[in-house]
């Protein structure tokens, strides 16, 4: 009897969500920005305004207008709410439009040069406004693929070192080397690029893809050792603590129980450096300057890469040649990209 | 009493103490010299550039920095080398403050936008685009400044100068709007906001939780809980990541040498289409340059990389005191 009382009593109260947008509100938003369309077509349709930017802030504008007469109802602070909303929307809309628009226009302009000759023909014996079935940039993907990897090279175990600096030493310059590599990371790239001119391009004096590997690796090593600490940092403490309880020193501890759980996390920092430097033009034209054919020797004089190939073109200007050129941004693009889904991919493992 | 006891029977907490053995000492001394690499380098850096270029500071003094001519002598003493980055300074500070002063509202707003605002499934993308953004390498952004934005910002100049036109800075001499500061500005704006957006989002997204939702427990609104504890919070990550925009715009080459004309004249106009900045000066000289001019040009190169370090050190205290504080 008195069961069934308990029972009805402790029924569960159903969980209700108010934060969620009924069907109403849905509504409501929908005919505003319906409404705004409508308004913005006529008002462009009606004044002239030309080109793409011309809708835009026209449909912004007319729908703040709208809110506004919307807003006429409710209380002040949803009025302000609405109109933040508004604002912050457009915004955040006018900051991302640029680079989708380059992502749209690269593809877009380089697909027209993305056939096979791209990838391994040279500009020994073309010149650059041929027809875009001769010639290629192949030459440069091998110039900027290997000063990218004498780059990592030299970096790599730079930037692991700092690292670990940083999360295991723990010395009494901990401060300062974190700060040091904060602001190495604004080291602007010409910069990078005249200090090897001045210091190795000035001595062997030819200008080499070992030059252009060296300028790289300043500019790269901020990101891998920026990278690696905050990899190393994710280790837990408990394994530091661990491997001590069991008796192991601490170069014991960092080399063989520390630096092995964060193998992928050390390669998303390579990966992470590579994808800083692959597009960098300013420091390779002090140092490695470029050249038509395939070159394989560091140290065998001026050496063709990625975007020296494009600025080249882009300097020459003519048709086929700024089409050559977007073909090369969309490569480069494409490496970025390809680099970046491995760092994820490789980063996501890690942290599972 | 049995307080006392007590506190006579607590053991001493045992000191705790490191010995290092040699193999650690020695490990420990590999690490830290390979950690002062980087510190070696910057050093060095300032250094060799320093000392390349002594003599031009000691032949002009304070004139390289002031003076606005860069004419390569002829040799035979009928023309005299007369180098100095005056114009190229300033157009480097100018450049970079239009880009700045766009790019800071529009980085807010989209780091507003993406932790509060937008929908999760639209914010995971677009925060994966952000990163890869913020990749994206500047000669890409010259190459789509060049050939697709100019057409727009053409338009909007000759539009802000209708309007505008009675304001010094905005007025021109010649019609002719192509290659401004100002075009080249928003470009290295679309360039830098991704870099702030980020750091900006990731400040805001460190705002602690519960001081939000006793925001919204009051009754706030959303903008209500931004404007009283987001905004305040991230207000030094905000400026931390307009200076790394900052020291980044600063030392930008490639897209200013794409979309400015190199003149040399003191210009603050900001739709005039002559300017420059020290970076992109040091890439048109640098292939034709006699001796004395390449060092003229490492000159540059050294006041270049004392501002950007000046800039980015401020940047890192900046970020860094905003990350310690939790």
């Amino acid at each position: 009897m008195s069961a069934v009382v308990i029972e009805t009593n402790t029924a569960v109260p159903q969980p209700t969500t108010p934060w969620k947008q009924t069907r109403r509100n849905q509504i409501v938003s929908a005919s505003t920005v319906a409404a705004s369309v409508v308004i913005a077509v006529v008002i462009v349709l009606l004044t002239g305004l030309a080109g793409v930017d011309g809708w835009a802030l026209t449909f912004l504008i007319v729908s703040l207008l709208v809110t506004a007469a919307r807003a006429f109802k409710v209380d002040a602070k949803v009025r302000k709410e609405m109109f933040v909303s508004v604002a912050i929307f457009g915004t955040a809309a006018l900051a991302f439009t640029p680079w989708m628009s380059i992502f749209a226009s690269v593809v877009m302009k380089g697909a027209r040069g993305f056939q096979p000759n791209f990838f391994v023909g040279d500009m020994r014996t073309t010149i650059p406004d041929d027809e875009l079935n001769l010639g290629g940039a192949g030459h440069a993907i091998v110039g900027s693929i290997m000063m990218v990897l004498n780059a990592t090279i030299i970096t790599l175990p730079l930037g692991i070192l700092s690292g670990v600096y940083l999360t295991e030493v723990r010395g009494r310059l901990t401060f300062l080397v974190r700060f040091v590599v904060q602001s190495m990371s604004g080291v602007p790239s010409i910069v990078a690029g005249l200090f090897i001119y001045v210091t190795f391009v000035n001595y062997t004096n030819s200008f080499s893809g070992l030059a252009g590997s060296f300028a790289l690796a300043i500019l790269m090593l901020p990101t891998v050792a920026r990278t690696a600490e905050e990899v190393l940092k994710l280790v837990p403490d408990d394994l530091r603590s661990a491997s001590y309880a069991l008796g192991a020193r601490q170069w014991r501890t960092s080399l063989l129980v520390v630096l092995p759980t964060v193998r992928s996390g050390l390669t998303t920092a390579a990966i992470l450096g590579v994808a800083r430097v692959i597009g960098e033009t300013a420091p390779l034209l002090l140092t490695s300057l470029s050249s038509n054919s395939y070159v394989f020797n560091p140290l065998g004089g001026p050496i063709s890469s990625l975007p020296t190939y494009v600025f080249g073109l882009l300097q020459i200007g003519t048709e086929n040649a700024t089409n050559r050129a977007w073909t090369g941004a969309l490569v480069l693009m494409l490496l970025v990209f390809a680099l970046f889904t491995t760092a994820r991919f490789i980063g996501g493992k890690d942290r599972r | 009493m049995e307080a006392l006891i007590a506190r006579e029977i607590a053991p001493e907490p045992r000191q705790l103490s490191v010995v290092y053995n040699r193999a650690d000492r020695i490990f420990r001394r590999i690490v830290t010299s390979g950690a002062l690499t980087s510190l070696v380098l910057l050093g060095l850096i300032g250094v060799f550039l320093f000392v390349k270029s002594a003599q031009i500071f000691n032949d002009r003094g304070l004139s390289f920095i002031t003076g606005s001519n860069w004419t390569a002598g002829s040799g035979d003493g009928v023309i005299l080398d007369d180098f100095s980055i005056g114009p190229m300074l300033t157009g480097t500070i100018l450049v970079s403050l239009i880009a700045l002063i766009i790019a800071i509202p529009l980085s807010v707003g989209g780091a507003l936008y993406l932790e509060f605002y937008a929908p999760f499934r639209i914010r995971k993308i677009l925060t994966a685009l952000l990163d890869l953004a913020a990749a994206i390498p500047s000669l890409i952004f010259g190459l789509w400044g060049l050939a697709v934005f100019t057409s727009f910002g053409e338009r909007w100049s000759i539009l802000l100068n209708s309007r505008f036109g009675w304001i010094p800075f905005i007025k021109v001499q010649n019609e002719v709007f192509g290659r401004s500061p100002f075009i080249a500005g928003c470009v290295l704006a679309s360039l830098i906001v991704p870099i702030i957006t980020s750091v900006t989002r990731e400040v805001f997204s460190r705002t602690p939780r519960d001081l939000i939702d006793t925001c919204y427990a009051l009754g706030s609104s959303r903008w209500g809980a931004i404007r009283t504890v987001v905004l305040p919070f991230g207000k030094s990550g905000v400026i931390g990541g307009a200076m790394l925009g900052l020291g980044r715009a600063l030392g930008e080459t490639v897209a200013v040498y794409l979309l400015l004309n190199i003149v040399f004249r003191y210009n603050f106009r900001i739709l005039e289409s002559e300017g420059g900045n020290i970076a992109s000066l040091i890439a048109t000289k640098f292939g034709e340059a006699t001796q004395y001019e390449l060092k003229a040009l490492i000159a540059a190169g050294f006041v270049l990389f004392m501002l950007t370090l000046v800039v980015n050190m401020l940047a890192a205290t900046i970020v860094q005191k905003s990350t310690v504080r939790k």
